[in-house]
């Protein structure tokens, strides 16, 4: 499923849907649900939770019709436990994920905290803007580079892979007390808040560090090709990753690997 | 002072939600033993409030159960025993019913009545609580739940001891919240 939730405007106009919703969306409700994003398996959508001072986001895996319907209910069923299981791991063990509120998998979604802030993706471009020197000597930017390195080590520690990581698929946060109204998603260009990894729809246990040095290699790929000026600082993220990742080492080896071979471990299957 | 009946989003209009809350109760030994009856009269989903962090937490269950009785997938006899069974982490239900449930030694009573369109209204129920629990009524806000809540129960109960980054805040409501959190989180993945 691509991309996450992307930092918009306090209030939004009603939407005329395009896709039929989901049946839990047609019920009365607060606000008018909002969509999001379109992904290749599913849908995102801006809703409230309970209550109108709840907001929340609901993911919605709708059914495909060129599936046979068993096969169809079974997928879509087990790619929302699994998803909603690891977010639920996470936040236990104290990594910044989305919250879980509520799911049915059955009906193929799941309602999850809604992330105030923007992608880090948005965050690094407007900090980069239309700079071409000294990207190297920022050193704000490279706390932030930093600050993800330190979540990311922080997943793969607890025996989580992500599957996806690129920066969209992180907010950047920005503290609470901020969120006086039309604040709550932070300051265009700064770079303060907390990392929140999002989207684990491709997320998996696993503690090999072939699936750990695979995952940095997917972020590095991802990094240089959507923030090439930036190249020069990713280092500063694995510096972060070596911080919270104790056994970091072995990872990191397996990466220099990675990197000469690309993401496919064998030729052959 | 009275019964409260909450909008929740996204629940089927058909469904009407009631909450009501005592403390000091003094007799929930008879009112557990209308349930065992199962006296249709006392159709209502009555929880030890020891195990509740806040008023999300309850509502998360309720809106459970509602959504499970909305899609015909209850696991229990009704609505109200349903809302039991999603406070619990685990799918056993007589653990549940043990635990989340009101026991004869309850002293701080949540109440939910879950009624469909030609079900009671809101002032017969209000009525018909007044009459049967014996107790001092408060309204339901976390201000008035937390002076209730067993913390050592809920961390045993959701499994939240242990977690080290959680013992490390030291700010009581930002705590308070993580919980808040961490628990309705439980709840929602309960099963898998």
């Amino acid at each position: 499923m691509a991309a996450a939730a992307v930092a918009e405007a306090a209030s939004e106009p009603p939407q005329q849907h395009q896709f039929p919703l989901p049946a839990v969306l047609e019920y009365p409700a607060s606000t008018p649900p909002y969509l999001i994003t379109q992904g290749a398996e599913g849908r995102l959508y801006k809703s409230t939770y309970l209550q109108p001072d709840i907001p929340c986001a609901l993911k919605y895996r709708p059914p495909k019709p060129w599936r046979h319907p068993i096969l169809d209910q079974r997928l879509t069923k087990h790619r929302i436990l699994s998803e909603a299981k690891i977010l639920a791991k996470c936040r236990r063990d104290g990594l910044r994920v989305p919250a879980v509120y509520a799911m049915d998998e059955a009906a193929g979604w799941m309602m999850l905290e809604w992330v105030h802030g923007a992608p880090v993706r948005v965050r690094v471009n407007e900090r980069l803007g239309d700079r071409k020197e000294g990207i190297d000597k920022d050193e704000a930017l490279k706390e932030l580079m930093r600050r993800i390195g330190l979540a990311v080590g922080k997943m793969h520690k607890i025996g989580i892979v992500h599957g996806d990581l690129t920066t969209s698929n992180m907010m950047l946060s920005p503290p609470a007390e901020n969120g006086t109204d039309g604040q709550v998603n932070g300051t265009p260009g700064s770079l303060e808040g907390e990392i929140v990894i999002i989207d684990l729809g491709l997320a998996s246990y696993s503690t090999t560090d072939e699936d750990r040095a695979v995952d940095l290699y997917v972020l590095e790929r991802a990094f240089t090709s959507t923030h090439p000026r930036a190249e020069c600082i990713f280092d500063e993220l694995l510096q972060g990753y070596k911080e919270a990742y104790k056994q970091s080492n072995l990872a990191l080896k397996r990466l220099e690997d990675v990197r000469m071979r690309g993401r496919k471990r064998s030729m052959l299957g | 002072m009275a019964l409260e009946t909450v909008t929740l989003d996204h629940l089927p209009a058909s469904q009407t939600v009631h909450i009501a809350y005592f403390r000091n109760v003094q007799n929930a030994a008879f009112l557990h033993s209308q349930l065992l009856a199962r006296n249709p009269d006392f159709e209502y989903g009555f929880i030890d409030a020891s195990i509740i962090v806040s008023r999300l937490h309850l509502l998360s269950a309720v809106f459970r159960a509602a959504t499970t009785a909305s899609t015909n997938s209850l696991i229990t006899p009704n609505v109200h025993s349903e809302i039991i069974i999603s406070l619990s982490p685990s799918n056993n239900i007589s653990e549940a019913y043990r635990r989340y449930g009101i026991s004869p030694s309850t002293k701080d009573l949540l109440v939910v009545k879950i009624s469909g369109p030609d079900g009671p209204s809101h002032d017969d129920i209000a009525k018909h609580l007044s009459q049967h629990v014996e107790g001092d009524q408060l309204p339901v806000t976390d201000e008035n739940i937390a002076p209730a809540t067993d913390n050592s129960k809920v961390a045993k109960y959701y499994k939240l001891n242990g977690l080290s980054w959680l013992d490390a805040i030291k700010d009581q409501p930002q705590k308070r919240k993580e919980v808040e959190t961490l628990v309705v989180g439980t709840l929602a993945v309960r099963g898998i």
